[in-house]
C-alpha cells in the first residue's frame, strides 16, 4: 500500500492572531507553528497505522518553504517514511491542491490523506480539488477507515449522523475526529526522522483566481453583562429584549 | 445567471437550502440577473417552495444515481448545469455535502473559490469580494474573486431565509454526468432532535456537571428552549455524553444564535469551536473562567441552583407570550 499524506502548518491553537498595518500578513513574530492538528491526529496517524498492519509506504507531503521542515521532520518522527516538500509559498487552496495533485498523479497512491479542514483559512476546500484534478473519488469528514484488499469501508460524518459507504482503492479523504487517536513522537521516532528522506521539489505554475484583500480582527465583545444568580428572570428578560434571541 | 445548489438530505429540504436560495437571490439582485435552483435526486418532495425564496426557476434532476452524496457525480452534473445555463456564480451551503463537492466544482469550472462565507458580497468591476471567518474564529479575512465563473459556499446561520416570492412549477431535467463510485450502505442519523450545526438555541454542558447522572437539567432547559444539546471535550472523551455532542475545534463548529455554556471553563480549544454564536450566556462558579471574556451574558454561581432557576424563568416567558 502506498498512502500520500497531505500536511499544514499552522499558527498553533493558542496562538494570538495579529496582521500587519494594512492587514495583508499574519505576523508571525512570536507564533508558534505546529502540524495542523486534523493533518496529524487523524489522516497522518490512520496511515501510519495502516502501513503497519499491511505494509507499504507512507509519504507525507507539505506546500512551504523551507521554514516548514521542523513541521515535516515530525510526521516522520510519528511515522512517515519519507517526505517531500514543495518549495514555494502556499498562496491559496487553489495553488497548494494543484501542486498536490501533479505530483501525486505520477505516483499511484491507493488513499491520499488530508485533515477535514486547516486550523488557519478553515476552507475544508484542497482534499476536493486534489480529487478532481486526479478524477477520484472523495470521502471528506471520514471519521472511521477500514481496508479489506481493494476495498475500503468508511464512516463520513454528516449533519446529526453518520454514512457508511464503500468505495474501491484509489480515494482521497479527509479525516475527522474518531479516525484515530493523536501519537506523540518518541525518541528513536525523532532520530530516525533525521536520516529519512525529505525531497524537495519545484513548484507547477497555476493561475491564481483567488487573492487575499485584507485580514481585520473581528469587533470587540461590548463586554459580558454580569447577572447575579437569583434574577433568572432578568437574564431572560435581555435575552428576549435586548439579544433578542429567544 | 445565479446557479444555487438546493440540497435536500434524504429527499427534504431544510434551512441550509432555504439560506442558499435567499443569498442566491441577492447575489443575482446585486448582479443584476436572475437566481436558477438546482436539485438533485428521485425522491424530492417541496421543490416548487424554492420559489418563494426568490429562485425564478427550479431544476430538478429526478434521477436516483443522485440519492445519495458522491462528490464526483454531483460535482459533474452541477458543472454541466452551471456551464449549460452560463452560470457566473454558483452557490452552495457549507455543509457536509457543500464541503464534499465545493472545490470538486471549483476545480471543474476553472473558478474561483471561496467556502465557509458568512456576509454578502461587494462588487468590485468584475469581481466578486466575500468575507469569511478564519483562524478558528480569531480574524475576518476578505477575498477578492477573479475568475469569470465564482463558486461560493455559504455558511450556515449567515443570513436569515427570507421569501420574496411564490412557489413556482419544477422543471424536470436529465444529467448525462457520470455516475460516482462511492456506494453509500447505510445512513445512521438521530431522530426527533436538529442537528448541532444547524440549531438555532444550544445548551451545552462540561465538567462542571459532575458526572452524567447529572444531565436531566440540562437537558430540560434544552427542551423548555427548543434547543439542541451539546457537551465539551471533557465530557465526550469520558463518555458521559455521546460524541457526536462535542462541541469545539476538534469537535463540531457551530453558529447558534445562542449558546448556553454551563460548567464549561472555555479553554481556547472549546472557544475555536463557538465563537461565531450570536450571543453567548456562561454559567460557572468560576468568575476567573476565561470563557467569562467570550461571554455576552454572565452569571457565577451554583450551577445546580442556577439552571433549574433559568429552566423555571424561561417556562414563565413562554407562558406569558
Amino acid at each position: 500500500m502506498k498512502f500520500l499524506v497531505c500536511i499544514s502548518q499552522t499558527p498553533d491553537t493558542t496562538a494570538k492572531i495579529t496582521f500587519n498595518a494594512d492587514g495583508t500578513e499574519l505576523n508571525a513574530a512570536g507564533v508558534q507553528f505546529i502540524m495542523n492538528p486534523y493533518d496529524e491526529w487523524y489522516a497522518l496517524v490512520r496511515a501510519c497505522e495502516l502501513r503497519e498492519a499491511l505494509g507499504g509506504t507512507v509519504v507525507a507531503i507539505n506546500v512551504g518553504p523551507a521554514t516548514n521542515e521542523t513541521v515535516i521532520r515530525k510526521a516522520l518522527a510519528i511515522g512517515a517514511d519519507e517526505a517531500v516538500r514543495i518549495d514555494a509559498d502556499p498562496k491559496s487552496a487553489g495553488f497548494v491542491a494543484k501542486q498536490i495533485a501533479e505530483y501525486a498523479r505520477s505516483q499511484q497512491f491507493d488513499i491520499i490523506f488530508l485533515g477535514k479542514e486547516t486550523i488557519d483559512y478553515n476552507g475544508s476546500e484542497v482534499g476536493a480539488m486534489v480529487a478532481e484534478y486526479l478524477d477520484l473519488p472523495y470521502i471528506s469528514y471520514a471519521s472511521k477507515l477500514e481496508l479489506n484488499g481493494q476495498l475500503a469501508t468508511l464512516e463520513r460524518d454528516i449533519e446529526g449522523g453518520v454514512e457508511v459507504l464503500e468505495v474501491d482503492l484509489p480515494f482521497v479523504l479527509s479525516a475527522a475526529k474518531g479516525m484515530a487517536e493523536q501519537r506523540i513522537p518518541n525518541m528513536k521516532g525523532i532520530m530516525t526522522a533525521r536520516s529519512k528522506p525529505l525531497q524537495v521539489i519545484p513548484a507547477v505554475a497555476y493561475e491564481e483566481l483567488v487573492n487575499t484583500v485584507q485580514f481585520t480582527l473581528p469587533p470587540a465583545k461590548a463586554g459580558v453583562k454580569m447577572i447575579a444568580p437569583d434574577q433568572m428572570d432578568e437574564l431572560v428578560r435581555l435575552l428576549h429584549e435586548e439579544a433578542k434571541v429567544i | 445567471m445565479v446557479l444555487v445548489f438546493a440540497e435536500s438530505p434524504r429527499g427534504h429540504f431544510k434551512k441550509a437550502a432555504f439560506e442558499a436560495v435567499t443569498y442566491g437571490k441577492k447575489v443575482a439582485d446585486l448582479l443584476g440577473t436572475s437566481c436558477v435552483a438546482i436539485t438533485l435526486g428521485a425522491n424530492v418532495t417541496g421543490a416548487e417552495e424554492l420559489g418563494r425564496y426568490g429562485a425564478t426557476r427550479v431544476l430538478h434532476i429526478a434521477d436516483p444515481r443522485f440519492d445519495n452524496v458522491d462528490s464526483h457525480g454531483y460535482a459533474a452534473a452541477l458543472a454541466d448545469i452551471a456551464a449549460q445555463n452560463k452560470a457566473t456564480v454558483v452557490i452552495l451551503s457549507h455543509t457536509s455535502t457543500g464541503k464534499a463537492i465545493a472545490g470538486r466544482l471549483a476545480v471543474r469550472l476553472q473558478a474561483a473559490l471561496a467556502s465557509g462565507v458568512n456576509s454578502l458580497p461587494t462588487l468590485q468591476g468584475a469581481a466578486l469580494r466575500v468575507k469569511k471567518s478564519v483562524f478558528s474564529g480569531k480574524a475576518i479575512a476578505e477575498y477578492e474573486l477573479n475568475s469569470p465563473v465564482k463558486v461560493i459556499s455559504l455558511m450556515g446561520n449567515a443570513v436569515r431565509p427570507e421569501t420574496s416570492g411564490e412557489p413556482v412549477s419544477v422543471e424536470t431535467i436529465s444529467s448525462s454526468a457520470s455516475h460516482g463510485r462511492i456506494r453509500v450502505k447505510e445512513v445512521k442519523t438521530i431522530e426527533g432532535i436538529v442537528p448541532l450545526p444547524e440549531a438555532e438555541i444550544v445548551v451545552s454542558a462540561g465538567r462542571g456537571l459532575k458526572g452524567p447522572e447529572n444531565w436531566g437539567m440540562v437537558e430540560d432547559l434544552a427542551t423548555t428552549l427548543g434547543a439542541t444539546t451539546a457537551c465539551s471535550r471533557p465530557v465526550a472523551d469520558s463518555h458521559w455524553r455521546p460524541h457526536h455532542e462535542h462541541v469545539g475545534q476538534t469537535g463540531i463548529a457551530i453558529r447558534p444564535n445562542l449558546y448556553i455554556a454551563i460548567g464549561i471553563s472555555g479553554a481556547i480549544q472549546h472557544l475555536a469551536g463557538v465563537n461565531n454564536s450570536k450571543k453567548i450566556v456562561v454559567i460557572n462558579k468560576d468568575p476567573e473562567a476565561p470563557f467569562f471574556k467570550a461571554a455576552d451574558y454572565g452569571v457565577v454561581g451554583d450551577l445546580f441552583e442556577i439552571v433549574p432557576r433559568l429552566n423555571e424563568a424561561i417556562k414563565k416567558f413562554k407562558a406569558a407570550n
